[in-house]
C-alpha cells in the first residue's frame, strides 16, 4: 500500500520559522502554532494504528471529543493530537504493537 | 465572604455569563478545556496560527471579537482556568485536571455551558482516515489554516453544511460536492418561520450564493451514503432522492448531521433530563432563566439545547441574572425583558430551522449489518442487533453492557445517539424508550499520577 503523502492541505501560511519534530523516528518539519494533528497530517495520510485491525485512523472531531487521535510522546504520556501543540524536538510515536494474544481473534475490520 | 460561582465552558454562553456576573462585582471562576476563550464557534487559533478576525469569522467577526474581549475589564474578579478539564461533579464540588495537576473546586452556584458536538450517523467507510465531522473540517480551517483534503466532499443535515462549504470555497479549497441529506422541500417548509430572523436567513442565502458562484454541485435528499477507499478516502457515493446513483472522486469527507448537546456534567450534577422532540435528544430540564432541577446548577448555550452562538450569548446573559438573583444581588429587570424578547424570536426561528433540516431518518433505513457502529471499540451494527435480540430492556445502557457500543474512550459521544436510533428502529419502539447513555466520571479519559491517588 502506498502511504498518502499528506491528508491536510495548507491554505494559509504561518509566518514563524519552522521547527522540527519526529513521528516514529522520522524527522519532519512543522510551524509553531500547529497542533499535532495538523503537523502529522500535513506529512502523511494517517495519525495512528487502530488497535483491533490493520486499519489506520486520522482523528475525526478535532475538538477533543471523539478520542480518536491519541498518540504517545517519548516520555510515555498519551495525548490527543488535536489539542496538543507541536514543539521543537517533540518525539511522537503512533504505531501500536499488537498484542500477540490478540492474534487469531475475530477480525472486526 | 463571596459565594463561589463557577462557570464551565468559555464559549459565547460561558463568557457572556462570566462578564455579566463579574460586572455586578461578584467573583467568578471560569474553567475551560480550550486554551483561549471563544469556544468552538469563535475559536481562536493558537499563537503562531493567528489570522485577522474577518478572515476567521467572516460576517460574525465583530461578535467573535466582542466575545474574546469582554472579560478584560473584569480581570481582577475572574479566576480564568484555560486548558482545564472538569471531569466530575460531586456533592457541590468539581474535579479538575490540567497540566498543572488535579484539584477540587467547591461551588455555591455552577453554570454549565459546555456547548455541543457534531451529531454523527455512521455510514459505510466513515472510519477511514480522511473522514471528519463538519465541525472538524471547520476547525481545521479556522484554527489551523488547513483544509481536510485537496478535494473535499461535504455532507450534512444542518446549517453548518452551507457555512463550512462557503468558508472552504472562500479560502480556496476545492469542494467536489455539497450533499444535504434533507430534502429541498424542507427548506421551503421552514422558510417563513425562519424569516422571524431575516438577517440570519440572508446570511444563509449568502453561503448558498458562494457555493453556486463556484459552480459546486449541491444535492438534496441523498441516501445510501458511502465512502470508498482501501486505506484512505478515494471517493464518495450516494443515491439521490430520485433513485439515481452518484459517485465523486475525493480525498476527504466532512460529514455530520446536526449537533448534539454536551450534557455529561449536567447529568453528573444530578439534573433531571427530558426528551426534546424538536431537537430529538435528551436535555437537562431548564426552567425559567436556565435553572435546572438542581437548586445550585444552571445551564446555558448549546448544552441546554441547540440554538447557536447568538442564542448562547443571550442565554449566558439571562442565566447570569438568574444566578445573581438567586444570590440576592439586584439585577436590571428592564434589560432582562429585552433579552427574553430576543430569545423568543430565536425560538420561532429555531422551529423553522428544525423544519428546514429535519432528522434524516432515511439514513438509518439501509445500514448494512457489517457497518462499524462504535469506532472506539470496532463494534459492528450486526453485533448490537444480535445482542439486543437476546437481552432486554432495549435501551442503550443495557445494550452497552452486552455489546460494548458506547463503552469506548469517547463514552458514546460519537455513536450513542445513533445506537439509540438504531435500537428504536430495530424494536419498533419510541426513541425515548431507547434512553440515553448515562454520564460517567471521568467524562473524558485522564491520566492519574501516583501522588493524586491518595
Amino acid at each position: 500500500m502506498v502511504e498518502r503523502p499528506q491528508q491536510f492541505q495548507r491554505l494559509y501560511e504561518f509566518g514563524a520559522e519552522p521547527l522540527t519534530f519526529s513521528v516514529d523516528g522520522k524527522t519532519l518539519e512543522a510551524r509553531p502554532g500547529e497542533l499535532l494533528l495538523t503537523a502529522i497530517l500535513l506529512h502523511r495520510g494517517h495519525v495512528r494504528d487502530f488497535e483491533f485491525t490493520d486499519a489506520k485512523r486520522a482523528g475525526f472531531c478535532f475538538m477533543g471529543a471523539c478520542q480518536d487521535c491519541w498518540v504517545t510522546l517519548s516520555d510515555g504520556s498519551r495525548v490527543r493530537a488535536c489539542d496538543t501543540l507541536v514543539e521543537n524536538g517533540m518525539e511522537v510515536l503512533t504505531t501500536y504493537e499488537r498484542n500477540a494474544a490478540l492474534e487469531g481473534q475475530e477480525d472486526v475490520s | 465572604m463571596s459565594p463561589s460561582v463557577v462557570v464551565v465552558g468559555a464559549g459565547p454562553a460561558g463568557v457572556r455569563a462570566t462578564a455579566a456576573i463579574a460586572g455586578k462585582g461578584v467573583p467568578v471562576t471560569l474553567i475551560d478545556e480550550g486554551a483561549r476563550v471563544g469556544g468552538q464557534i469563535y475559536r481562536q487559533p493558537p499563537p503562531g496560527a493567528e489570522r485577522p478576525p474577518k478572515d476567521l469569522y467572516g460576517s460574525e467577526a465583530a461578535k467573535a471579537v466582542a466575545v474574546h474581549g469582554c472579560l478584560k475589564e473584569f480581570k481582577g474578579l475572574i479566576d480564568y482556568r484555560p486548558s482545564t478539564l472538569v471531569w466530575n461533579v460531586f456533592k457541590g464540588q468539581l474535579d479538575l485536571k490540567s497540566a498543572g495537576g488535579e484539584e477540587k473546586v467547591p461551588f455555591d452556584r455552577l453554570l454549565i455551558a459546555t456547548g455541543a458536538f457534531d451529531r454523527v450517523i455512521p455510514f459505510p467507510g466513515w472510519t477511514l482516515p480522511g473522514v471528519f465531522t463538519l465541525g472538524a473540517a471547520q476547525i481545521a480551517l479556522k484554527a489551523q489554516g488547513v483544509a481536510i483534503g485537496r478535494k473535499v466532499v461535504l455532507v450534512g443535515a444542518g446549517p453548518l453544511l452551507p457555512l463550512v462549504a462557503s468558508q472552504y470555497l472562500k479560502a480556496g479549497a476545492e469542494v467536489a460536492a455539497v450533499i444535504d441529506v434533507t430534502p429541498f422541500s424542507a427548506k421551503v417548509a421552514g422558510f417563513w418561520q425562519m424569516m422571524s430572523k431575516p438577517d440570519v436567513v440572508l446570511r444563509g442565502l449568502g453561503y448558498l450564493y458562494e457555493i453556486r458562484k463556484h459552480r459546486v454541485p449541491v444535492f438534496y435528499g441523498a441516501r445510501n451514503l458511502a465512502v470508498d477507499g482501501s486505506q484512505n478516502v478515494e471517493s464518495f457515493s450516494w443515491t439521490s432522492s430520485g433513485g439515481k446513483s452518484h459517485r465523486v472522486d475525493c480525498d476527504a469527507v466532512g460529514a455530520s448531521f446536526g449537533l448534539r448537546s454536551e450534557t455529561q456534567l449536567a447529568d453528573l450534577a444530578g439534573c433531571e433530563f427530558e426528551f426534546d422532540h424538536l431537537l430529538r435528544q435528551w436535555l437537562p430540564i431548564a426552567r425559567e432563566g436556565g435553572r435546572t432541577t438542581q437548586e445550585t446548577v444552571y445551564v446555558a448555550g448549546d448544552c441546554a439545547g441547540i440554538g447557536g452562538a447568538d442564542v448562547a450569548e443571550l442565554q449566558g446573559d439571562l442565566v447570569a441574572n438568574s444566578i445573581l438573583e438567586d444570590l440576592g444581588v439586584s439585577v436590571d429587570k428592564e434589560r432582562l425583558t429585552v433579552v427574553e424578547k430576543r430569545l423568543r424570536q430565536y425560538s420561532r426561528f429555531r422551529a423553522g430551522m428544525e423544519r428546514a433540516y429535519p432528522f434524516p431518518h432515511h439514513l438509518l433505513d439501509d445500514l448494512p449489518e457489517d457497518l462499524m457502529l462504535c469506532r472506539c471499540e470496532g463494534i459492528k451494527l450486526g453485533h448490537l442487533m444480535e445482542v439486543d435480540a437476546k437481552t432486554s430492556p432495549h435501551d442503550v445502557n443495557r445494550q452497552k453492557a452486552f455489546s460494548r457500543v458506547g463503552l469506548g474512550r469517547c463514552q458514546g459521544r460519537v455513536c450513542g445517539m445513533a445506537a439509540a436510533e438504531i435500537l428504536s428502529k430495530f424494536n419498533g419502539s419510541s426513541i425515548e424508550s431507547a434512553g440515553r447513555l448515562r454520564g460517567q466520571p471521568p467524562v473524558k479519559p485522564i491520566t492519574f499520577t501516583g501522588s493524586s491517588a491518595t
